[in-house]
């Protein structure tokens, strides 16, 4: 591969071409996330054969039928117990985990604030459309107040989750926000995301217009992409802004970047004082 | 360990230190009693012959994380009691799916729900078998004493990786906690099979093509091998075939025939005192202990009784039961549930012979004294 690969290149590595089209609706932004993530690994250059690629159930959940890697797709909410097993078993392998906004934050919830609380040596994707996309559009943690879903047809009266500040508060070490909106941005996001040791999330919101859209009168594809403009302020802007001025406004960017001991290095010490005869 | 140790240990400490002689390097538990002291032996040894411990965040979690040590090519293993055994039904089909060799242990207590954490049952039975969603085919082992939490552990780390399967060590809090000699050969002397792997070039592996035996190839995570552990419906070559019922149907067979149609390699039984029975006491677990000893006392009596014991639970050693049936005029299933066991024997036996169930719950074992009661009931009655 050139130092600067085409997109034809980048594609013919990163996926199968047999497995195509894609399941996921025309207009939706996991494509650009699953695009997103092999320019990242791209860029940091990873080895091929040691980069695993775990992902839950759901929309989200499907880019692995389509990439190249080796990868585990577990029961629904429970890919990063699987990604906790795979690298703490091979710490020289490279752990990508993709999962939904209910994926993470509702079914798998417990194993997501532990995993950050442990600070493993793996990279979360959540793909964050505010809804349960493959079984029809229910609301989901991250469902804005009073938007419309297909079990919330009166509007959503519980408060969402705000995945990044769940992630911190947890002790994660890198925490981002990306958007599809802003591609360039989530590459690197990413890219940050799988260079930093520890456990790393990126939160990143990706439009679900079939279901989402529809039902809450987003209007167009292009529309709700562009809306992700207004929905959010880079985190470098946000400093400068007021609370009435940010108005709910997501904030964008790496938000927590920090040093801690990670999970499998502590470990190995650990095997070092067992095997010298200490306690 | 390079010599031969004979120690007075608990069961759960003989489960641990036969996984670890098995070469079982990989432990991802939660604390249950009574199978905690399971997870705090290999907290501690784990790490001194290299390998990893870690405690997750729930039942769940935990065989998660086995599952995915499991794939990276290290022996793993998880132990739980019945409520943990409940939430791990959905990781455990998860392993039957996708085909990962691994050891659970289930100490059971007694249900249903939280049940008596410190009383023995036999109330998984069904559960161990058919706990998880769908059809699929699974290895249970049954050990009755210390001695045996040490060698069928080890028995069950070698099926999980030859049969490229999760295999349940169906244990009970009896043979857990209880203390009994225990002979540990030479670690190194214990030899332990190791899954199939693929010899072929990568861009040909088939990661779901069985062998004459049902069995495929298992690349480690991390090698030039990509593949999909997927836990939907997939092909041979382990993509998606959510839509093809063909595919589905030779898939789920292939899942439960690996077991099935190999059952040979894998049960495990003993008799004693079978040739002349006409009555024969089917038994497992700790209450194997228990009927052996009414055996003996009913013979005594010159009662023509016999002893039979699965050690394998499932697959069912069906033809050696209804050998049994075919020259015995009873059998007598002796069991601390509501009776569980004793439907497949029923169904092995196919009225050759009259099947009693003599069921027992509350958290106490049955006694020989009341197997040795309902065998003079059967004898009077006949």
């Amino acid at each position: 591969m050139p130092e600067k690969a085409n997109l034809s290149q980048l594609y013919n590595k990163y996926f199968y071409a047999d497995q195509m089209p894609t399941m996921w609706c025309p207009g939706c932004g996991n494509g650009v996330v699953a695009m997103s993530m092999c320019r990242a690994i791209e860029r940091v250059g990873t080895d091929m054969d040691k980069l695993i690629h775990v992902a839950g159930i759901g929309c989200s959940s499907v880019a692995h039928w389509y990439t190249t890697f080796t990868a585990l797709q577990t029961n629904h909410g429970r890919a990063l117990a699987g990604a906790t097993g795979i690298k703490f078993a091979n710490p020289e392998l490279t752990v990508v985990v993709t999962m939904g906004d209910g994926d993470c934050a509702a079914i798998g919830g417990n194993h997501f604030i532990h995993a950050c609380r442990r600070n493993i040596d793996v990279t979360a994707i959540v793909y964050n459309n505010f809804n349960y996309g493959m079984t029809g559009g229910q609301s989901s943690p991250t469902t804005p107040l009073n938007s419309r879903g297909i079990s919330a047809p009166y509007g959503n009266i519980e408060a969402p989750f705000d995945i990044c500040k769940l992630a911190e508060a947890a002790g994660a070490t890198y925490v981002a926000r990306g958007a599809v909106y802003y591609t360039k941005d989530l590459i690197s996001l990413i890219e940050g995301g799988i260079r930093h040791k520890g456990f790393s999330v990126i939160d990143v919101l990706t439009p679900c217009v079939t279901v989402y859209g529809r039902r809450n009168k987003q209007g167009t594809p292009g529309e709700m992409f562009k809306a992700q403009k207004n929905m959010t302020v880079s985190a470098k802007k946000a400093q400068k802004m007021s609370t009435e001025e940010l108005n709910g406004r997501l904030m964008r960017g790496v938000l927590v970047e920090r040093e801690a001991p990670e999970f499998t290095e502590e470990y190995e010490k650990i095997i070092t004082r067992a095997q010298a005869g200490g306690e | 360990m390079n010599k031969t140790q004979v120690k007075l240990i608990r069961g759960n400490d003989a489960c641990a230190e036969g996984a670890i002689a098995a070469g079982v390097r990989f432990f991802a538990g939660y604390p249950i009693t009574p199978s905690s002291e399971i997870a705090t032996a290999m907290a501690r040894r784990l790490p001194q012959v290299g390998g990893r411990f870690i405690q997750m965040e729930d039942e769940i979690g935990s065989l998660g994380a086995a599952i995915g040590a499991a794939l990276t090519g290290v022996k793993a293993m998880d132990a739980t009691s019945g409520p943990g055994m409940s939430l791990k039904a959905e990781n455990l089909g998860l392993a039957a799916m996708i085909e990962v060799p691994l050891l659970l242990v289930d100490v059971q207590r007694v249900g249903p729900s939280i049940g008596m954490a410190t009383s023995p049952a036999q109330g998984d039975v069904m559960q161990a078998r058919y706990g998880s969603h769908g059809d699929y085919g699974i290895i249970v082992i049954s050990p009755s004493s210390v001695q045996e939490m040490f060698d069928l552990t080890i028995k069950a780390v070698d099926l999980s990786e030859r049969f490229r399967t999760p295999v349940i060590l169906l244990a009970d809090q009896v043979v857990g906690h209880m203390r009994e000699k225990v002979v540990m050969p030479p670690y190194d002397e214990i030899k332990t099979a190791y899954r199939p792997e693929p010899s072929g070039p990568p861009e040909e592996y088939l990661p779901y093509r069985g062998d004459e035996a049902g069995i495929p190839p298992m690349a480690k995570f991390g090698t030039p091998y990509h593949w999909y552990a997927n836990s939907s419906s997939h092909g041979e070559d382990s993509f998606q075939a959510t839509g093809d019922h063909v595919i589905s149907e030779k898939l789920i067979q292939r899942l439960v025939n690996k077991i099935e149609k190999n059952k040979k390699e894998i049960i495990e039984v003993r008799g004693e005192l079978l040739d002349d029975a006409e009555i024969v006491v089917l038994a497992y677990g700790c209450t194997a202990r228990s009927a052996r000893g009414a055996v003996l006392k009913a013979r005594r009596e010159g009662i023509k009784a016999g002893f039979f014991r699965p050690v394998v639970l499932w697959p069912v050693p069906d033809e050696e039961i209804a050998q049994v049936a075919n020259s015995a005029r009873a059998i007598i299933v002796p069991e601390m549930n509501m009776g569980q066991y004793v439907h497949p024997v029923r169904e092995a036996a196919g009225g050759k012979a009259e099947v009693f169930s003599l069921s027992k719950v509350g958290g106490l074992a049955i006694s020989s004294d009341e197997i040795l009661a309902k065998i003079r009931e059967v004898k009077k009655n006949a």
